[in-house]
């Protein structure tokens, strides 16, 4: 735990992002996205599966602690896990389990009871509801982040900026709020979220550096797959739907030329 | 519709349904035969283009509405479940959404178009009345279904528009917000609103193919204008419909639906709002209340005004000036293509339109580019110029134009054609 803060210091020193001389004093206007690039940019880009991996694991274990991810099923991971690393995880979650033989929903001590899930299951919400959520984090919701690449201006580059975006100083006569944390890539500049990574915060098991910029770039790969899980499949029927038009029109265009030929 | 029939029936059934019912002999005058002016260039294929859209949009939407679930509670997990677990389901929501924008970029080429070869004016005013009903059918159809993904643009949009209503108690007390809270069914937008939106975004498309209907009818009974503006003087002036027009047509039909689906597959929320992606939450208004891009130019001319009843006044009549348009051009000249004033006014309508759709796109206390002018100076002239257009230059270029010489036919043009 000593060396983090170093470790932090560090990482400032090497990371050319942004300076506190280059934030504006105003921040009405938030700062502009980082220029990230990403594999699954461009009409052929898809989800690097090594980066989702990742990502799901960083999410697992960092942000959903305190952020809900309720539209992705545990059978949805099998876009990048087998089927038995789904059913697993799937078993390591607690589901709410219906009643039992005696009708009951709760253990003698009042707690709801529980089941291992299956696939067919959803993620399940670290917090019971919006007030205990808002009661957990000083007031603040964390959003679900099944959509939030799509929800926010900038998407995939906005939400690794936010989550690389702290750690800086603010500008001065900048005050930042009690209870809140620096961010100039948020509105205002003030937001509730303390910073939700730090170097090691996971160890990847494929021997990865954990760097926050690593942890970020595939958080947010994978965060950018829950919001579009369907966008592989969309690019590559759209590359038949392409193809296909550009010949019809191009036969079309022969017919054109050759019906009208004699009539000019 | 227009001339003698040439359809000949070529089987003893033919004969014995054209006696009965002649759907072959309509089908075959109407869309077989019809003669057509020879000249009609690629701006003439945005109808065929609009037609497709409109039936892409029916057959995208009906299938939706199967999955669809009209309720405050449900409708935005419903179209996320259409997105993530209905097969093609994303598919079909991608088609139909970025579907209504090009939608109306068809319908905006179609009306820009109309304008600018004068086919508004005689004998074509119904022809052009009928397309202003469309397109006010075609702004409230897409209003209504913005609606339903229940997002926070859907529910703050909604509750902007119809709050526009209550503006009218500015004449009455209480009349405006009785009419919002009947429109609401209720006190706020809400699951009522949600239920009824529903209700007439399913209804409205068929009351528009049914528009549509007459507007065809009313454009086979004059037959097509063209971009020399010139009556059709004899057959040497015109070509079949089929096959001439139908290739045409498909080609640019072909071409759009490319860059269609070009959106579609590889872009499929350029035109929408991040914001849609939030559900709608009543006590959280969104910083900037931003209407889909195609109603833009109408929501500057609105804010322009600094008056709410004086607002929502300017918007409806911007659009109620459409009617008057074949009136208001005292030109006896219909193709700008011969009147040099008015094919400059046009272009400068044009781009008028554009910076009004750009002010009307950035927050209400915007300044223009890096400058300090506020950008509601710039909307304010950019509306008294939409309005001066129609009811000052139309009128007052007729009279003093000096137009160029017409050519004799369409056949046989005095005039170079190199323009």
């Amino acid at each position: 735990m000593k060396a983090l803060p170093l470790a932090a210091l560090a990482l400032l020193a090497v990371v050319p992002a942004v300076r506190a001389a280059d934030i504006p004093v105003d921040l009405s206007e938030p700062l502009p996205p980082k220029a990230v690039t990403w594999s699954f940019e461009g009409p052929f880009g898809t989800y690097d599966r090594a980066a989702w991996q990742r990502g799901f694991q960083v999410y697992k274990e960092v942000c959903s602690a305190c952020h809900s991810l309720n539209r992705i099923a545990f059978h949805d991971l099998t876009f990048g896990f087998s089927e038995a690393q789904a059913k697993a995880l799937a078993a390591a979650a607690k589901v709410p389990a219906d009643p039992n033989d005696k009708g009951e929903t709760t253990d003698d001590k009042g707690e709801r009871l529980t089941r291992p899930g299956i696939l067919a299951d959803h993620f399940q919400p670290p917090f019971a509801n919006e007030e205990a959520a808002r009661a957990n984090n000083g007031g603040a919701l964390p959003p679900d982040l099944s959509l939030i690449v799509k929800a926010r201006e900038g998407g995939a580059a906005y939400v690794y900026s936010i989550l690389t975006g702290f750690h800086l100083t603010p500008p001065k006569g900048f005050a930042v709020q009690d209870g809140k944390y620096f961010n100039p890539y948020f509105a205002g500049g003030n937001i509730s979220m303390p910073p939700p990574l730090a170097e090691g915060s996971v160890t990847y098991a494929d021997g990865t550096t954990a760097s926050i910029d690593q942890e970020a770039h595939d958080v947010v790969t994978f965060l950018s797959w829950a919001a579009e899980p369907k966008m592989e499949e969309r690019k590559h029927i759209g590359l038949g739907a392409m193809v296909f038009m550009l010949l019809i029109s191009g036969l079309l265009f022969l017919s054109y030329r050759r019906v009208w030929k004699d009539a000019h | 519709m227009s001339g003698p029939s040439t359809y000949v029936p070529k089987s003893g059934f033919a004969r014995w349904m054209d006696s009965r019912l002649p759907l072959a002999r309509f089908a075959h005058d109407t869309m077989l035969t019809f003669p057509t002016p020879r000249n009609l260039n690629i701006w003439y294929a945005f109808g065929a283009i609009l037609t497709t859209m409109l039936m892409i949009q029916i057959v995208t939407g009906i299938v939706l509405a199967m999955h669809y679930v009209a309720n405050a509670d449900m409708a935005f997990d419903s179209v996320e479940n259409i997105m993530r677990v209905i097969n093609y389901g994303w598919l079909m929501r991608y088609l139909h959404a970025n579907g209504a924008s090009f939608f109306f970029i068809a319908v905006y080429v179609h009306m820009f178009r109309g304008l600018y070869y004068g086919s508004y004016k005689t004998p074509r005013e119904v022809l052009w009345i009928l397309g202003v009903i469309l397109y006010l059918l075609m702004m409230a159809t897409a209003f209504f279904g913005y609606v339903l993904p229940w997002g926070q643009m859907s529910f703050w949009g909604a509750t902007v528009i119809t709050n526009f209503f209550s503006a009218l108690d500015q004449i009455t007390p209480h009349w405006g917000s009785a009419v919002a809270t009947w429109l609401w069914g209720g006190y706020a937008v809400g699951d009522p609103t949600l239920n009824r939106f529903f209700s007439l975004h399913y209804l409205l498309p068929f009351v528009i193919a049914g528009v549509v209907g007459l507007h065809v009818w009313a454009l086979h009974v004059p037959g097509n204008n063209n971009p020399l503006g010139i009556d059709v003087k004899g057959p040497q002036d015109t070509v079949p419909f089929h096959p001439y027009y139908t290739v045409k047509d498909a080609f640019y039909v072909a071409l759009f639906i490319l860059i269609y689906l070009g959106f579609v597959f590889y872009a499929p929320n350029f035109f929408g709002n991040p914001d849609n992606y939030t559900p709608a939450n009543p006590v959280v208004t969104p910083p900037d209340i931003v209407p889909e891009w195609y109603l833009l130019p109408y929501y500057a001319m609105l804010r322009s005004v600094p008056q709410k009843l004086l607002g929502v006044l300017v918007m409806a009549g911007s659009l109620i000036t459409l009617v008057f348009v074949p009136w208001l051009d005292t030109s006896k000249v219909r193709s700008s293509r011969f009147r040099p004033m008015m094919k400059q006014f046009f272009w400068i309508f044009v781009v008028d339109c554009l910076i009004l759709g750009y002010c009307g796109s950035q927050s209400a206390d915007a300044m223009l580019l890096s400058t300090s002018i506020p950008l509601v100076w710039v909307a304010r002239i950019g509306t008294l110029f939409y309005f001066a257009f129609f009811w000052l230059i139309m009128p007052l270029l007729g009279l003093i134009e000096t137009p160029k010489p017409l050519p004799a036919s369409i056949a046989q043009p005095v005039l170079s054609p190199a323009e």
